[in-house]
């Protein structure tokens, strides 16, 4: 938790250190238990909603659901890194858009394949995603105001690339291979790439020194300064990371809907973040698990599907949407908060012999 | 790391990229010129209609406007409620809470997943709610859009709230009346290529060459951009610049609404005759004080009313959107699909101080 480490004095003591250590496997039980319960909730859900809604659980149903939540996977996992370290990324709905819109006017005007196309938006996108990484490592500003800033600024460009007009005509074979199935399953294709990114990060985030590097920038920037990880770098190109990502979303974005428009994905931010938060990554960095956050984009997608199939209203899905952001950043904190006195009174209980 | 390391990555990044930029446009790649493949080819109209088939009872038929909690959308869903609730059918509405395409698709996915026989929408974008429209007609609904069309394959009717004629007739006319057939006019549009205004404003200058407006001279176009304060100043500057005029015509809502405003609180309030395309809520309290008589838009609750009987229609057989069918809705009486599957809900409603206090949109 940011608000421990950020009090936390140099530790001078041994009894010090031991107690740290102590709160240090608190918290990875708790982190555990998160875990565990938004992956509990998913199957809960799913079952609910498979017995009480109807014509939830059928093959076309699931093919609906994966494809409503690619996007939302894809952008969660490079927010998910960039949460651990204690940044946000807001601008990735409007990168996304700006990148939906660039590849439509290059396909309009340039004259270029769609096979290069797709590439240059990618790297397009790790560029804007630079620009954020630039001003967050290079001048040090916090990316809360950063993001917010290039959120306006992608978007503001987005309908200066295509003004209120949206660019329709991609190959019909390419907007069909954006919604196929893989052949003999309702499982879009889509849904291969998403894993694999998944694994990548999975891997970067929990088997690497720069994933372990990711989690100690998390919980105190100086520290990990000390302890010779490259904060700066390590944060810059988990935002070029992003703004690519979001380049491949708004690929994704533009061929499945047969539509590059500027106000495509509008809103998607914080969707993306309830997400990554629901799957139990601390807003403060330095705690959560790719896991969760997987988990927490599916059980956010079934609860929206279900919810949308059993005909409640939109205002509804807003409201649910809302208090389960609220909850996720408020029940992993109470939890932490309980667990940490009940030790503390454990500990004040049976006094270490002397 | 080395310097020596950190270069041989970038020069390993650099190669790569090279490599991959190369690869995709040395192997030909789809362009513009050789994307052959046509995007989705659509069934116009599959099978006969059988212009005698009775409306089916107990059709299921979904609203899916662009955006719920939309004073406009709720009175036309309102009005195809009534029609659904005519023909014994069941009704229902849903619909994202920001207008958004591709919340839409997600919700043409879970009507088509309930298996609705008729989706009536209102499409934020002609492309984007293509993909899934074409799938929910494969299962089996009918398709039907209103207020705003998709693509003509993507859907079999299109009920048109006014056709361009219909807008301009009634414009000249309305303002032919109140200022006695002679006089100065001018228009106060959106902004300079706004398409629905200019190809209004195009059809009124033909209708104003017919005999009986020859007295009637229209002197200036002016440009307010569809803002409040910009339309509020254009007004104040035509009333300067052409001290004559009788009347203004405003075929955009904003315009004749901040129009209304400049006028109720000058020395020109019920001198200077003002018309054009605004809602009742909006001109309201000028038509009521005077500063406006008269002025047009189409009802939304019939257009959603008409939208109703259309999707019924074709979801009973009596009609496939073929071009000179015909079918009856309800108290609306007989309509013809023309070209394209479109329908016309007919000429704009007029409101004036008797008949605005019945509207709530």
């Amino acid at each position: 938790m940011a608000h421990d480490s950020l009090y936390a004095a140099p530790p001078s003591t041994g009894a010090e250190t031991e107690r740290a250590a102590g709160r240090l496997a608190g918290l990875r039980a708790a982190l555990g238990s998160w875990d565990a319960a938004v992956v509990a909730a998913l199957v809960l859900a799913v079952l609910l909603a498979g017995v009480s809604v109807q014509n939830f659980a059928t093959g076309r149903n699931v093919q609906f659901l994966l494809l409503d939540l690619v996007p939302l996977a894809l952008l969660a996992l490079p927010m998910t890194l960039i949460v651990i370290t204690g940044e946000i990324d807001l601008s990735v709905a409007s990168t996304v858009g700006l990148c939906s819109t660039l590849m439509g006017q290059l396909w309009l005007s340039s004259g270029l394949s769609l096979e290069l196309i797709c590439v240059l938006v990618v790297l397009l996108g790790g560029a804007l995603g630079a620009v954020n990484g630039l001003f967050v490592t290079g001048f040090g500003l916090p990316s809360l105001a950063v993001t917010i800033g290039t959120l306006a600024l992608y978007r503001g460009l987005s309908f200066v690339v295509l003004g209120d007009q949206a660019v329709a005509d991609f190959p019909a074979s390419w907007t069909a291979a954006a919604v196929r199935n893989i052949p003999g399953t309702s499982i879009p294709v889509a849904v291969v790439p998403v894993l694999l990114l998944a694994l990548v990060f999975g891997v970067v985030l929990h088997a690497t020194s720069t994933g372990r590097a990711l989690y100690a920038m998390g919980n105190n920037d100086q520290a990990a300064t000390f302890a010779g990880v490259s904060v700066a770098r390590t944060k810059f190109w988990l935002f070029v990371a992003s703004g690519a990502v979001c380049g491949l979303v708004g690929i994704f974005w533009t061929l499945r809907y047969a539509s590059a428009r500027g106000d495509n994905a509008t809103g998607l931010e914080l969707t993306v973040v309830t997400a990554v938060l629901l799957g139990g990554v601390s807003i403060f960095g330095g705690r959560g698990g790719l896991l969760g956050v997987v988990a927490g984009v599916l059980l956010l997608g079934v609860l929206r599907n279900a919810l949308q199939l059993a005909d409640v209203d939109a205002n509804a899905l807003t409201i649910v949407t809302g208090a389960l952001l609220i909850a996720s950043v408020v029940l992993p904190n109470a939890v932490a908060d309980v667990r940490a006195r009940l030790h503390r009174r454990r500990q004040r209980a049976n006094p270490v012999a002397p | 790391m080395s310097a020596h390391r950190r270069g041989f990555r970038f020069g390993a990044t650099g190669l790569a990229l090279a490599a991959l930029l190369l690869s995709a446009t040395a192997c030909g790649g789809t362009t513009r010129e050789n994307s052959g493949d046509d995007s989705g080819a659509g069934n116009q109209a599959s099978g006969a209609a059988n212009p005698d088939a009775k409306i089916k009872e107990g059709l299921k038929i979904a609203f899916l406007p662009k955006q719920v909690n939309n004073p406009y959308f709720t009175v036309s869903d309102n009005g195809g409620k009534t029609a659904v609730s005519e023909i014994k059918g069941e009704f229902k509405e849903v619909g994202p809470s920001e207008a958004s395409a591709s919340s839409q698709v997600s919700y043409i996915n879970t009507l088509s997943q309930q298996g609705m026989d008729v989706i009536v929408t209102s499409a934020n974008d002609p492309n984007a709610i293509c993909g899934a429209l074409n799938q929910a007609k494969a299962a089996g609904a009918k398709i039907v859009t209103f207020d705003s069309d998709t693509k003509p394959e993507c859907r079999q009717i299109f009920v048109n709230q006014a056709t361009a004629e219909g807008i301009a007739e009634t414009q000249v006319k309305l303002i032919s009346t109140q200022i006695g057939g002679a006089g100065e006019i001018a228009v106060l549009s959106a902004t300079a290529n706004a398409t629905n205004q200019n190809a209004w404003i195009e059809l009124m200058r033909q209708e104003l060459t017919k005999p009986e407006y020859s007295k009637i001279n229209l002197v200036t176009v002016a440009y307010g951009n569809d803002d409040d304060q910009k339309s509020f100043q254009e007004t104040q500057g035509l009333l300067q610049s052409y001290p004559n005029l009788k009347g203004i015509i405003s075929p955009t809502t904003v315009g004749v609404a901040a129009a209304a405003r400049y006028l109720s609180g000058s020395q020109y309030k019920g001198k200077v005759k003002l018309t054009g395309l605004g809602t009742p809520n909006q001109m309201r309290q000028y038509v009521k004080d005077g500063t406006v008589d008269a002025f047009a838009l189409w009802n939304p609750a019939d257009l959603g009313y008409l939208a109703a009987y259309a999707g019924a229609a074709l979801a009973s057989g009596q009609v496939t959107g073929a071009e000179g069918e015909k079918f009856t809705a309800g108290k609306l009486g007989e309509y013809t699909v023309g070209t394209d599957g479109v329908v016309v809900l007919g000429p704009p409603t007029v409101f004036d101080k008797n008949n605005i206090d019945q509207f709530d949109f």
